[in-house]
């Protein structure tokens, strides 16, 4: 899961408490010099920036997030009622905002859009593809009504293909992104779950993991050919 | 817990399990059960569930009964045929002492031993039977279903009802499955399990053979793998095909050599032919194995290895263009599928990799038919015979000091013990052709 960014350092507690309610990984930073400083490697997974007390500050911490050639998306700004008009020619600066003093609930559930809007949903709970629908909490697979008996690790290949739609795999990709590790039989393995999976899904499904010829696998339709459903492509 | 085991409960929990079966394998084949119900189920996954060994057919003396069945989580499946109201799922388990040693009496153990072996020689052992069995009227009632001379399209029919129900069924249990046909025989069918590695392919067997006699007895027939039932028509056999990969490179191939073969498929075929006779007591274990064995019925009798000669021992399919690479396998064509698949499979791997060891030579392939070749004609070609009785059979598993290391001393002792035990009941029967044949004129 990535880190939010949190201005000012140390944030409001009530911030800090709602963030860590919430299960949000987060850094507080003091001023855009330490924001830039501290980014992670894979980047900052959005920012919470409290303009309420020290407004100028918050402003070019926000400046730094957007500079063209780096955007950060998913910035939400905090702000009193009274600071409304500051935000006029500001629209470029952030994503969404929320009045302070917020609602714990409000400020959990703008931040968990913008987190989904911006594809950073962290912990997806379920994946569906066409009839295919996968409860990663659960552990269970449904087509449709008819549950999918399943062994543990035809389970994890099916959430891996479904969770990467239209991506061709080779077989050893497959292997140490599924698996994990070097797994003993080598890229067969595959070739075996990837049967026992169609066998399972059944004769209509079956075609939802297709063979690759010399290359690997691929699950469902490529982003390319959306023009038939991937329902209707997979009886084949 | 790791993750396997968290999967299962959770699985158990969600689609309402009422009852996880923990299966495990006798040394002579037959499948053993026990069921636990879901509040035991985490304990099962984490110190196994105790149990009498002493009742278990080779398994252990009084003193040391009480033995524990360790469940292997990735083996958990939900059993179709008892409907989704109150779901049974069952897992394989591996038998131990309480130590955690594994227990050496334990077919599955012996494999998976075997296995290793092959391992640290860098080899996976792939496996794929061509399974054959009968449909009958009932257990004690040997009368074909189709061949009763009235309504031959309707009872076909059921047959291959009975046969598309148990591959529907085969295959929600992540068992695919390759061809299935009619056989020769009256009501003999085939159905041919896709490769997969060999641990997994026994256990698929045992499930194979459950699941074709559960879905035999729900339409109120009886399937049997007995290997010979009639007297006169073709006897069921378990043709396996063999195949070793070198991480994904299949050993046994080589594009250069006439026959596709590298040296590594040469030696393991010439290995195969070499212990051919001792490991036959493990791959042909009963009494009614070698009435199989006889000549006139497609069935190996000689020992020899050919390309397209289904008289010979081991074949060597032809592979199909553009998979020859991958294709490259032997098939066996002695075992019959009322083998232990852990013990046949074991000693199968066993004689292939004493051959690669030791460097074998493979014999020249036998281009004649050899049912019509003369005993000199086939002495002169240097080939031998399979033993023709479990008396033969058990004698030369006896002196072999590979099927002996191959099943481990527990194992072997039993085993050898069980057959001649075996073989002297038989030997005092008086059979009904006996009588037909002496009681009137002696």
């Amino acid at each position: 899961m990535t880190t939010l960014l949190v201005f000012p350092d140390p944030p409001p507690p009530l911030l800090a408490q709602t963030l860590d309610l919430a299960g949000f990984a987060w850094k507080a930073v003091g001023n855009a010099a330490v924001a830039a400083a501290t980014e992670p490697s894979e980047g900052w997974g959005g920012a919470v920036i409290c303009a309420d007390d020290d407004p100028e500050c918050a402003f070019s911490v926000c400046r730094t997030l957007r500079r063209p050639d780096a955007r950060l998306d998913g910035v939400l700004l905090l702000l009193t009622g009274t600071q409304l008009a500051a935000l006029e020619h500001r629209e470029d600066l952030f994503d969404d905002f929320c009045l302070s003093p917020f609602h714990p609930k409000e400020l959990e559930a703008r931040l968990r859009h913008l987190q989904f809007r911006t594809g950073r949903v962290a912990n997806p709970e379920v994946a569906a593809y066409a009839e295919l629908i996968l409860n990663f909490e659960t552990y269970q697979a449904m087509i449709g009504d008819r549950p999918l008996d399943l062994t543990y690790m035809e389970y994890e290949l099916l959430k891996f293909f479904v969770t990467h739609p239209g991506k061709v795999f080779t077989r050893e990709q497959l292997l140490s992104r599924v698996w994990g590790y070097e797994y003993y039989g080598g890229a067969r393995t595959v070739d075996v779950h990837v049967r026992r999976l169609r066998a399972k899904l059944g004769e209509e499904q079956a075609g939802l993991i297709q063979t690759v010829r010399s290359v690997g696998y691929r699950f469902g339709q490529t982003r390319w050919n959306g023009a038939t459903s991937p329902a209707s492509a997979a009886g084949g | 817990m790791d993750r396997q085991a968290e999967y299962v409960l959770r699985t158990v929990e969600e689609r309402g399990v009422r009852f996880v079966r923990l299966w495990f394998t006798d040394v002579l084949g037959k499948l053993k059960s026990f069921s636990i119900t879901p509040a035991e189920l985490e304990l099962a996954l984490e110190e196994g569930m105790t149990f009498d060994g002493s009742a278990i057919e080779g398994y252990t003396r009084v003193q040391e009964a009480d033995m524990l069945a360790r469940p292997d989580a990735a083996t958990f499946e939900i059993l179709p045929w008892r409907g989704n109201d109150a779901p049974v799922a069952r897992m394989f388990c591996d038998i131990t002492h309480f130590d955690g040693t594994p227990f050496a009496g334990d077919p599955r153990h012996v494999l998976r031993r075997n296995l290793e072996r092959a391992r640290e020689r860098g080899f996976t052992f792939f496996v794929s039977p061509e399974m054959e069995y009968f449909y009958f009227r009932s257990e004690t009632d040997p009368t074909p279903l189709d061949n009763g001379g009235f309504f031959d399209l309707t009872t076909q029919d059921i047959a291959s009802e009975l046969r598309k129900q148990t591959i529907i069924t085969l295959e929600a249990m992540g068992i695919p499955t390759e061809y299935s046909f009619h056989e020769n025989g009256p009501s003999q069918h085939e159905i041919d399990l896709r490769y997969t590695d060999a641990l997994s392919m026994a256990d698929n067997v045992m499930t194979f053979r459950l699941v074709v006699k559960e879905v035999a007895r729900l339409h109120g027939v009886h399937a049997t793998f007995m290997p010979k039932p009639i007297e006169g028509a073709f006897g069921s056999g378990m043709h396996t095909h063999l195949s070793l990969f070198e991480g994904d490179t299949n050993a046994f191939h080589d594009a250069s050599n006439e026959y596709g073969l590298s040296k590594t498929g040469q030696a393991f075929i010439a290995g195969i032919l070499h212990h051919a006779r001792e490991i036959a007591a493990v791959t042909n274990q009963w009494v009614n194995s070698y009435k199989r064995l006889v000549v006139g019925y497609e069935a190996p009798v000689y020992v020899c290895w050919a390309r397209n000669n289904r008289s010979a021992l081991v074949r060597l399919p032809p592979a199909k263009q553009g998979h020859q690479g991958d294709a490259t396998r032997l098939e066996f064509r002695a075992p019959d599928p009322a083998c232990n698949p852990y013990l046949a499979f074991s000693v199968m791997l066993a004689a292939g990799m004493r051959g690669i060891e030791q460097n074998y030579a493979l014999p020249p392939e036998a281009l004649n038919n050899i049912y019509e070749m003369s005993g000199e004609e086939r002495e002169a070609a240097g080939i031998g015979s399979l033993p023709s009785s479990l008396r033969e059979a058990t004698d030369a598993m006896a002196s072999s000091e590979l099927v002996r290391d191959a099943l481990g001393e527990h194992v072997f002792e039993y085993f050898l013990r069980n057959k001649r035990a075996e073989w002297d009941e038989y030997s005092v029967q008086v059979t009904p052709w006996e009588i037909r044949e002496f009681l009137a004129d002696l």
